[in-house]
């Protein structure tokens, strides 16, 4: 039952290994590197959470959140491409968008709206039916916009690569809306539509019985948890500069649910975890997925074997500790206190033991 | 001349229609039965399709290499059972869900790692590409035969489900599992077959799917299940013979949209594929052949 304090010195062991990678890996790639680390942090903290507020809340799974991440970003670059690269990139763009180049914020802003707009729309069939349904069905939305931003050409340049996306996302833009949407999904939980949700979830009878309007709340935290998603994406765009609709495919959206499920579904700070944790692991895979030498020995590259780890990680998570690190609780200060008291005390009882 | 076309458009979607039911089939079996949409079940196909594919390239005769691969796909189904599925057995719909997904990216990347992410030419025989006629008809003989094979299979299916003990014992497995193995049914035994037999057929819709196709990829496996899940939405998710009407329909929407959309929509018949299930399903929840079950308070 208690597998936290059975397996607690192997998991300090591996987490100590990993992070004196991480940092060496910090250290050779330079301020750059590190900016990058932690712009993809703060950008992958939106998706995270844009995705836990909606699976969180409902208990129903979305599979096509990246789907929503696309669309932001497609739209946010079209809007502020600048208009030489569009006549060059996208010469058969209509009139209205051809001449359009916005600052970075109206922008965002818009191409959040619309999503929004559209995840309305489908929600409306999807936020009827259950459970498993829900997740096959944003599939289904992931694979349309998939297949629609590959054959769009005059909007997208089809299957080739977007390129020329002003970078306009910084570390401190990027974290001020991880911020603020860190913000609104902890309000949101402990609103009285949090809890409602909640209920609905573990309960759907019960809930609907006392009154609480399933299908409307549930689309009303989709469509939040879109406008956040593609906020998300938007930013990533204009950190990434130049991407394909592949970008927006089953490795991110693989990449997003293992973040959430890892530090618990339902729970901010989990989400956090997950970021952090998924973030730096797959930068020291990816690292060793080009091949590494050590000394003599020599790994050759192994594409694809970042992937086959994470998902041996996610699939052990779910047998072993399906609630993720943190279930769905929140940090109370009381945690952070007693978190710190036996951060101390394991510290000076090392220092005792090396007496 | 166009009843000829219509003809031969018939029989195309029909052919098309086998595959995505056999698809549909193993789904369906396994979601009656534990409640999990198996994503990995593309990847079943991908197995058999490589298993095939490298039997084949290793001197033995094409259709004793198809044989070993759609059991190697059948063998790659319990193994897939066994190590993922059954310690996570009873744990709520999104942590399954979220297992069969990351077994599907195991097991792609897992592919990639080995085979690379390039497509690989498969060469089927001279048997299957030829073009048959029958007056003005022209149809491949691929399309007969996976016609056939599917009836057979069809009908052996069906007298397993319906004689059989284990059949029998399958259906009640899947109507309600507790209440099964309070009458004696070994559960677990049960959901092996149910595996084995979906996985045997994914294996056979890999041979016949990559011979269609003519080459093979690690992701080959995903969209046509996915479409194929879909079909069995359609059809009533969970029962047999709703998978196998969404089949057909499926290969039949397919085909009809191929004829229908103007060539400059074309690219897009998926995306209309999935507009169209979205549609349905607001009308239909619980499919064609499906019913309501009601929730107990």
């Amino acid at each position: 039952m208690n597998w936290d304090s059975k397996h607690k010195k192997t998991v300090y062991i591996l987490s100590a290994v990993l992070m004196v990678d991480f940092i060496y890996l910090l250290i050779s790639g330079g301020t750059d590197y590190i900016e990058r680390i932690i712009i993809g942090i703060a950008i992958n903290i939106i998706l995270a959470l844009g995705l836990n507020l909606f699976s969180g809340l409902t208990g129903l799974f979305s599979l096509g959140h990246v789907g929503f991440m696309a669309l932001g970003a497609y739209i946010s670059s079209i809007l502020t491409l600048p208009l030489q690269t569009k006549n060059a990139n996208l010469p058969d763009l209509p009139g209205w968008l051809a001449h359009v180049q916005l600052p970075f914020f109206p922008a965002l802003i818009l191409a959040a709206l619309v999503t929004m707009g559209i995840a309305f729309l489908i929600g409306i069939p999807l936020m009827r039916l259950i459970g498993p349904y829900v997740s096959v069905a944003t599939m289904g939305f992931l694979v349309i916009t998939q297949v629609v931003l590959t054959n769009w050409d005059t909007f997208t340049r089809g299957a080739r690569t977007f390129a020329g996306v002003p970078a306009y996302t910084s570390w401190w833009n990027a974290w001020l809306w991880a911020l603020f949407v860190l913000y609104v999904v902890l309000r949101l939980k402990f609103s009285s539509f949090g809890r409602s949700m909640r209920a609905s979830r573990d309960n759907t009878i019960a809930a609907e019985s006392i009154g609480i309007p399933i299908v409307q709340s549930r689309l009303l935290a989709f469509c939040i948890s879109a406008f956040i998603t593609a906020i998300g994406g938007a930013l990533w765009a204009h950190f990434i500069r130049a991407f394909s609709p592949k970008s927006f495919y089953f490795a991110q959206t693989f990449s997003v649910i293992t973040m959430v499920i890892i530090g618990g579904l339902g729970s901010v700070r989990g989400s956090l975890a997950g970021v952090v944790f998924v973030t730096v692991i797959s930068e020291i895979l990816r690292n060793l997925e080009r091949g590494i030498t050590l000394g003599v020995i020599t790994i050759p590259p192994m594409y694809g074997s970042s992937q086959v780890i994470m998902a041996l990680i996610l699939i052990l998570m779910i047998v072993f500790k399906p609630t993720g690190f943190f279930g769905e609780t929140e940090w109370k200060a009381r945690d952070v206190i007693r978190f710190f008291k036996g951060f101390f005390s394991i510290i000076s009882k090392g220092n005792n033991g090396g007496h | 001349m166009q009843l000829e076309y219509l003809v031969q458009q018939i029989i195309n979607s029909v052919s098309i229609g086998s595959l995505y039911a056999l698809m549909a089939i193993g789904l369906a079996m396994v979601f009656g039965i534990l409640r999990l949409i198996n994503f990995a079940h593309g990847d079943l196909i991908m197995v058999g399709s490589y298993a095939t594919l490298l039997l084949n390239t290793l001197g033995l005769p094409f259709w004793i290499a198809a044989l070993l691969g759609i059991l190697i796909s059948g063998l790659a189904g319990v193994v897939m059972e066994r190590v993922a599925y059954r310690p996570i057995r009873g744990a709520s719909d999104v942590a399954m869900l979220l297992t069969s997904f990351a077994v599907t990216i195991f097991l792609e990347n897992l592919a990639v790692m080995i085979f690379r992410a390039t497509s690989r030419p498969f060469a089927s025989p001279v048997i299957l590409s030829q073009v048959v006629k029958f007056g003005g008809i022209r149809v491949s003989s691929l399309s007969l035969i996976s016609i056939g094979i599917t009836l057979v299979l069809l009908v052996l299916l069906t007298i397993f489900v319906k004689r059989t003990e284990t059949g029998i014992s399958l259906r009640a497995t899947s109507q309600d599992l507790i209440a099964a193995r309070l009458m004696g049914i070994n559960v677990n035994r049960i959901i092996v077959t149910a595996f084995i037999i979906g996985s045997v057929l994914a294996g056979v819709v890999g041979v016949l799917w990559s011979a269609r196709v003519g080459k093979i990829d690690p992701l080959m496996g995903f969209q046509p299940v996915l479409k194929a899940f879909v079909g069995s939405v359609v059809g009533g998710l969970g029962s047999i013979p709703g998978a196998i009407l969404g089949g057909y329909l499926l290969g039949i929407m397919e085909i009809l949209l191929q004829a229908l959309l103007p060539s400059n929509l074309a690219p897009y018949r998926d995306a209309f594929v999935f507009i169209i299930l979205i549609i349905l399903l607001l009308f239909r929840p619980n499919g064609i052949l499906g019913t309501t079950a009601k929730e107990k308070i």
